[in-house]
C-alpha cells in the first residue's frame, strides 16, 4: 500500500549562482545537489613513486594545478620541502646513503608530518585532493601510507615514473635540480656529480609497482615520459579523469600564445558581448598580429579561434588555416548582453552588485558564470596539453580562464586578470611553472577591464557602482 | 589596396557559422562545434582469442564515434566468413591445419580490407574497426603493411582475459544466438566453441611489449581490471582509450526520462525555465512510485539546473546531483515563443530547421550537433556508473537516447520523448533493450514531425501542419 509521498520541497533560485535549490521556512536547505558533478564521495590521496629526476614533482604540481582549476580542491606535500626546513643545510649525497641512520630517522619524520599535514588538509581543511610527493620507492613505505589512508578512510591512487633514458634524466636534472635549494652554492658539474651519486643511493632498494605483486592497488605507471602506460584498477571518476589527463600531457618543448580578438564595435561603445565586428584599430591589430607571427617563425603554428565573428577576422588576417571552437566564445552574458555597464547598473543593480562580490560564482541571469566557463573550457585545455605551438585568438572572460590555468591563479583572481586587447602573451613551460611573455602590439584600443569597485553593497549608489568603469563613446 | 571581396565574412544561414565567403570549405565542414582532429584515416584492429569481448567493444566503440561526430564503421571478418562459407559444420573449420579453411579465411580477411579502404577513399569514413583475431604477427603484419601502403594509421586493441567464468558467461550472452549456431542445442554449442578457441590457442601470439613497442596500442586485462597503453598519436587514438578505460560490463539499468508537464509545456512555448503543471506534478509522484517500485539498488538521479528537472526530482525524495549540461537545448531568439510565433517572426529560420533539424542552429542559440558534444561528459560518466536515472529534457533525452541506440544523426532529432514516460534501458548482448512505461498521467504531445513541405516560400500552414496542440 503506497503511503502518500511527503510533498515536494517548495525551490527557490539562489540569486548568485541561479541554481534551484529546495528552501524551509524562508531558508535554503543544505543539499548535496548544490554542489557540481560529485567528484569524489572520500578523499584521494595520490602517491608518486619513482627515483629522483623521474619527474615526480613536476607531475604533482601540474596535476594540483589541474584539478584546482576545475573546481577539485588539491594540494601537494613535497617530502622533500619538510626536510630541507628539518636540515637546514644540505651537505651531500650522504645524507641519503641508506646506511646513513641518522638520515633515515629524519626522512621518516618528514613523512609522517608530511603525512599529518595531509590528514589535516584532507578532514578538517575541505581538501578533496591530497598530492603526496616522494620518492616512495620501497613496498614497505607504501604500505604504510596504505595503513594511514585506511584508517583515515582515503582512497589511494599510486602515480609512478619509471624512466631509463639518461639524456631525459640529464634534462630533468639541469631544468631543476641546479637551481634547487640544495644546490645554491654549488657549481654546474658539482651538482651534477652529487645528485647522480644521490639517484644511487635510491637504486638497489628500489622496488617497482608490479602489476602480480601489486595487483589489488589503484595506480598508474608512466614510463618514458609517456611513451607508455600501465594503468590498474581505477576505482573512480576522479581518478579516471587524472589518468586521462597523465596520459595527454607532455614535455615537448613549446609556446602558446593567447590574445583576444581585435578591437570591436560594440568594445568602443562599451557594450558587453554580441557578435560585433572589427572597427579600423581591431583590422590594424589583426595585421600587426599577421606580422608577428611571421616573424616569431614558429613551426607547425595551430590556430584557434571562437565562433564569433570577431575572432574569425582576426584570424583571417593570418592568411593560415584555423580551427573553430564554440566553446572558446566569449561567456553568454544572459539578459545583459550587449549592455553597457550604466544599463545594467541601471536596469539590474541587484545582479550588478552581486555580481562585484562573487565575479568568479556569479551568473548572468539566463547565462553563465567564470564557474561555468572553466568547465567548458576543459577539452580546450585537455588539447591544448597534447598539441604543440598553438595561438588562441579568444574573448575577455576566456582568455582569463585559460590564463589563470597556465598561471595556476585561483577562482577569487581569476576574473580580474588583466588581458588587454592588442597585446599577445607568450606562455611557455619552464621548470615547474610557466613563463610569460606579454607583448603589446602597438594598435591603441579602449580599455574594457573594470575593477571590482570598493562597494559591493546591493544598498551602494549608482556612482559607486560605476566608480571602475572604463571609459568608452 | 582593393578590397578583396573573399575577405567580407558572412555567417552561414544554418549552422550559423561565419566563413571567408559562401561556398567555402568551412561550409560543407562536419562538426561544426568542435575541430576535426583526424588527418589521417585511422583503422582499429582488434586483437584476441574468441569470446573476449572483441566484437562488443568494436560495436560499442563504433557506436560512440559515430554519436560524437567521427564517421566509424566496423568491419567484422566473421561475417564475410560465414557469407563465403554458407554453412558452419563444426570447429574443424578453425583447426591451424585445415588448408583449404586457410585459404578461405584469409580471403575474407582480404575482402574486408578492400572495403576498409572503399570506406576510407569514398565514403568519407575517418575509423575503421578491423574486427577479427588477428592472433598471429604475421596476420598483423599484413594489415600493417596495406595500412602503410595506404597512409592509414593503425591503433590495435587487444583483449585478454583468462577467466573461465567470464568467457563462459560471454559464449552464453552472444554465441549461442550466432547464426553458426542457430540448429544446436547448448551443450552441443558451448562443446564446439570451446574447441574453436583452442584452435586459436597454439598460435596465438599477444602483442609483445618488447617486439612490438613501436606500435600504437591497448591491451585490455580483464575485462578493464588492467590497460596497457603504447603510444597513442594522436587526439582520436587518445579519446578511443579514454572512452575503452571507462566502460564496464556490470549489468545495470539507466532510466530516461523528461521533467513532468511544465506550465510553459501547457502553452505550447519552447524553452523558458517554468515549473510543474498540477499534471506535472503527478507524474513526479507518480515517477517517484515507480522508482520505489523497482527496487533499484544504489541508484544516482541526475537532473539539469532547470527548474522543471529539479522540482521533478525532488518528488523521488532521494539525493540528486545538478548538471547543466543537461540543460535544455538553448533556442536563442525563439526562447519561449510558441511555434507559430516563430513562423510568424522568423519563417526562413523555420524553414532551415525543417530541412537540416540536426545541424540546424537557433540564432543565439544551439543545434542539436552543439547539444551532443555539451553532453558528452554526460555519456561518459553513465557509462563509469551503474544504476542511474536521469531526468531531463526533449532535444537532450533524444541526444541521448540516439547514443544507446546507435540511431544517426538524421532520426535524432525526431525521436518520440514523449511526456511522462519513463525509458529503461540494459545493456544486453550487443545492444541495449529498451522498455517504455506511461506512468499514466495525461499530458501535452510536444512532438513535432517534419512536414511535408520544408522550403521557405512555403505557406504558414504547410509550415504549422504538425504542430502539437496546446493552449
Amino acid at each position: 500500500m503506497d503511503k502518500t509521498p511527503p510533498n515536494p520541497r517548495e525551490l527557490t533560485q539562489n540569486p548568485l549562482k541561479k541554481i534551484w535549490m529546495p528552501y524551509k521556512n524562508g531558508l535554503p536547505e543544505k543539499h548535496i545537489s548544490q554542489r557540481k558533478v560529485c567528484m569524489t564521495n572520500c578523499p584521494t590521496l595520490i602517491v608518486t613513486v619513482g627515483l629522483p629526476a623521474r619527474g615526480k614533482t613536476y607531475i604533482s604540481k601540474k596535476l594540483t594545478r589541474y584539478l584546482n582549476w576545475i573546481g577539485v580542491s588539491t594540494k601537494e606535500f613535497n617530502v622533500g620541502q619538510y626536510r630541507r626546513e628539518f636540515v637546514k643545510i644540505y651537505k651531500s649525497f650522504e645524507f641519503f646513503r641508506p646506511d646513513n641512520e641518522e638520515g633515515l630517522k629524519i626522512r621518516q619524520q618528514c613523512a609522517s608530518a608530511a603525512l599529518n599535514d595531509v590528514r589535516y588538509y584532507l578532514t578538517e581543511e575541505g581538501g578533496q585532493v591530497a598530492v603526496f610527493d616522494a620518492t616512495n620507492t620501497t613496498r614497505e613505505r607504501r604500505e604504510t601510507i596504505i595503513q594511514f589512508a585506511e584508517q583515515n578512510g582515503f582512497k589511494v591512487f599510486f602515480v609512478e615514473s619509471v624512466c631509463e633514458d639518461p639524456d631525459v634524466i640529464q634534462e630533468n636534472i639541469v631544468q631543476v635540480k641546479l637551481g634547487s635549494p640544495d644546490y645554491t652554492n654549488c657549481n654546474t658539474e658539482d651538482a651534477v656529480q652529487d645528485f647522480m651519486k644521490r639517484i644511487k643511493c635510491y637504486e638497489n632498494s628500489y622496488e617497482t609497482l608490479d602489476e602480480v605483486l601489486d595487483r589489488d592497488l589503484s595506480f598508474i605507471k608512466i614510463m618514458d615520459v609517456g611513451q607508455r602506460y600501465l594503468v590498474n584498477r581505477v576505482l573512480d571518476h576522479i581518478q579516471s579523469r587524472i589518468v586521462y589527463y597523465l596520459m595527454n600531457i607532455h614535455i615537448t618543448p613549446r609556446s602558446i600564445y593567447l590574445c583576444r580578438h581585435g578591437e570591436s564595435d560594440l568594445n568602443v561603445k562599451g557594450r558587453i558581448g554580441g557578435d560585433s565586428g572589427l572597427t579600423p584599430r581591431g583590422k590594424e591589430f589583426a595585421k600587426k598580429l599577421s606580422q608577428f607571427i611571421q616573424k616569431q617563425k614558429i613551426s607547425d603554428l595551430k590556430v584557434w579561434t571562437s565562433q564569433m565573428k570577431r575572432t574569425i577576422q582576426t584570424a583571417e588576417a593570418l592568411s593560415v588555416p584555423y580551427e573553430q571552437w564554440k566553446v572558446l566564445n566569449e561567456i553568454d552574458a544572459g539578459v545583459c548582453e550587449e549592455m553597457m555597464y550604466e544599463e545594467i547598473q541601471e536596469n539590474y543593480p541587484l545582479e550588478f552588485a552581486l555580481r562585484d562580490q562573487d565575479k568568479y560564482r556569479y551568473r548572468y541571469p539566463k547565462g553563465e558564470s567564470y564557474e561555468d566557463l572553466v568547465q567548458r573550457l576543459e577539452p580546450v585545455i585537455m588539447e591544448l596539453e597534447r598539441q604543440e605551438n598553438v595561438l588562441v585568438i579568444c574573448h575577455q572572460a576566456v582568455m582569463r580562464c585559460l590564463l589563470a590555468y597556465f598561471l595556476d591563479k585561483t577562482a577569487e583572481e581569476l576574473p580580474y586578470l588583466k588581458c588587454s586587447l592588442h597585446t599577445v602573451l607568450k606562455l611557455t613551460p619552464v621548470a615547474y611553472g610557466c613563463k610569460v611573455e606579454s607583448i603589446s602590439l602597438n594598435v591603441e584600443a579602449v580599455d574594457t577591464h573594470r575593477e571590482r569597485p570598493e562597494n559591493v553593497e546591493v544598498s551602494r549608489m549608482s556612482e559607486e557602482a560605476l566608480l571602475t568603469v572604463p571609459a568608452h563613446l | 589596396m582593393h578590397t578583396d571581396r573573399r575577405k567580407k565574412l558572412t555567417q552561414t544561414p544554418l549552422l550559423k557559422i561565419w566563413v571567408p565567403w559562401m561556398g567555402c570549405n568551412l561550409n560543407r565542414r562536419r562538426g561544426s562545434s568542435v575541430p576535426q582532429f583526424c588527418n589521417s584515416p585511422t583503422l582499429i584492429v582488434m586483437v584476441g582469442l574468441p569470446a573476449r569481448g572483441k566484437t562488443y567493444i568494436s560495436k560499442k566503440l563504433t557506436r560512440y564515434l559515430n554519436w560524437i561526430g567521427v564517421p566509424t564503421k566496423m568491419f567484422n571478418v566473421g561475417q564475410y566468413r560465414r557469407e563465403a562459407v554458407k554453412i558452419y559444420k563444426n570447429f574443424e573449420f578453425f583447426k591451424p591445419d585445415n588448408e583449404e579453411a586457410m585459404r578461405i579465411r584469409k580471403a575474407c580477411a582480404a575482402a574486408a580490407l578492400k572495403d576498409v579502404s572503399s570506406y576510407f577513399t569514398k565514403e568519407q569514413g575517418q575509423v575503421a574497426v578491423f574486427d577479427a583475431t588477428n592472433t598471429t604477427r604475421e596476420r598483423r603484419a599484413v594489415i600493417m603493411s596495406v595500412a602503410k601502403e595506404k597512409g592509414y594509421k593503425v591503433f590495435f586493441v587487444e583483449s585478454i582475459c583468462d577467466d573461465p567464468e567470464i568467457i563462459a558467461e560471454n559464449i552464453k550472452q552472444v554465441k549461442f544466438g550466432s547464426p553458426d549456431y542457430v540448429d544446436r542445442d547448448i551443450d552441443e554449442a558451448m562443446a564446439d566453441f570451446v574447441q574453436r578457441i583452442e584452435c586459436y590457442k597454439a598460435s596465438y601470439m599477444p602483442i609483445d611489449d618488447d617486439k612490438d613497442r613501436k606500435l600504437s596500442y591497448i591491451k585490455i586485462f580483464d575485462v578493464g581490471i588492467r590497460y596497457l597503453v603504447n603510444r597513442v598519436q594522436d587526439h582520436i587514438q587518445s579519446r578511443i582509450v579514454y572512452y575503452l578505460m571507462n566502460i564496464h560490463v556490470t549489468p545495470r539499468s539507466i532510466y530516461l526520462s523528461r521533467h513532468g508537464e511544465s506550465e510553459l509545456n501547457l502553452l505550447g512555448r519552447i524553452g523558458g525555465d517554468s515549473g510543474l503543471s498540477p499534471r506535472g506534478q503527478k507524474y513526479a509522484s507518480a515517477l517517484a512510485a515507480f522508482i520505489k517500485g523497482q527496487n533499484i539498488k544504489d541508484l544516482k538521479v541526475w537532473t539539469s539546473h532547470m527548474k522543471r528537472t529539479i522540482q521533478t526530482a525532488e518528488a523521488v525524495g532521494v539525493q540528486y546531483e545538478q548538471w547543466k549540461a543537461l540543460n535544455e537545448i538553448d533556442a536563442g531568439v525563439c526562447e519561449e515563443l510558441t511555434y507559430e510565433e516563430i513562423q510568424q517572426n522568423f519563417p526562413e529560420e523555420f524553414a532551415l530547421r525543417d530541412q537540416d533539424k540536426y545541424r540546424y542552429r537557433y540564432p543565439k542559440g544551439e543545434s542539436y550537433e552543439d547539444l551532443v558534444h555539451r553532453l558528452e561528459p554526460v555519456i561518459m560518466e553513465l557509462e563509469r556508473q551503474e544504476n542511474v536515472l536521469v531526468i531531463c529534457h526533449q532535444a537532450v533525452m533524444r541526444c541521448l537516447l540516439a547514443y544507446f541506440l546507435d540511431k544517426p544523426a538524421d532520426e535524432l532529432p525526431y525521436l518520440k520523448c514523449p511526456l511522462h514516460t519513463v525509458l529503461k534501458l540494459t545493456p544486453i548482448a550487443y545492444g541495449c533493450k529498451v522498455e517504455s512505461c506511461f506512468l499514466n498521467i495525461g499530458a501535452v504531445n510536444t512532438h513535432r514531425e517534419k512536414p511535408a513541405n520544408v522550403d521557405v516560400n512555403r505557406d504558414p500552414e504547410e509550415a504549422l501542419q504538425t504542430v502539437p496542440d496546446h493552449i
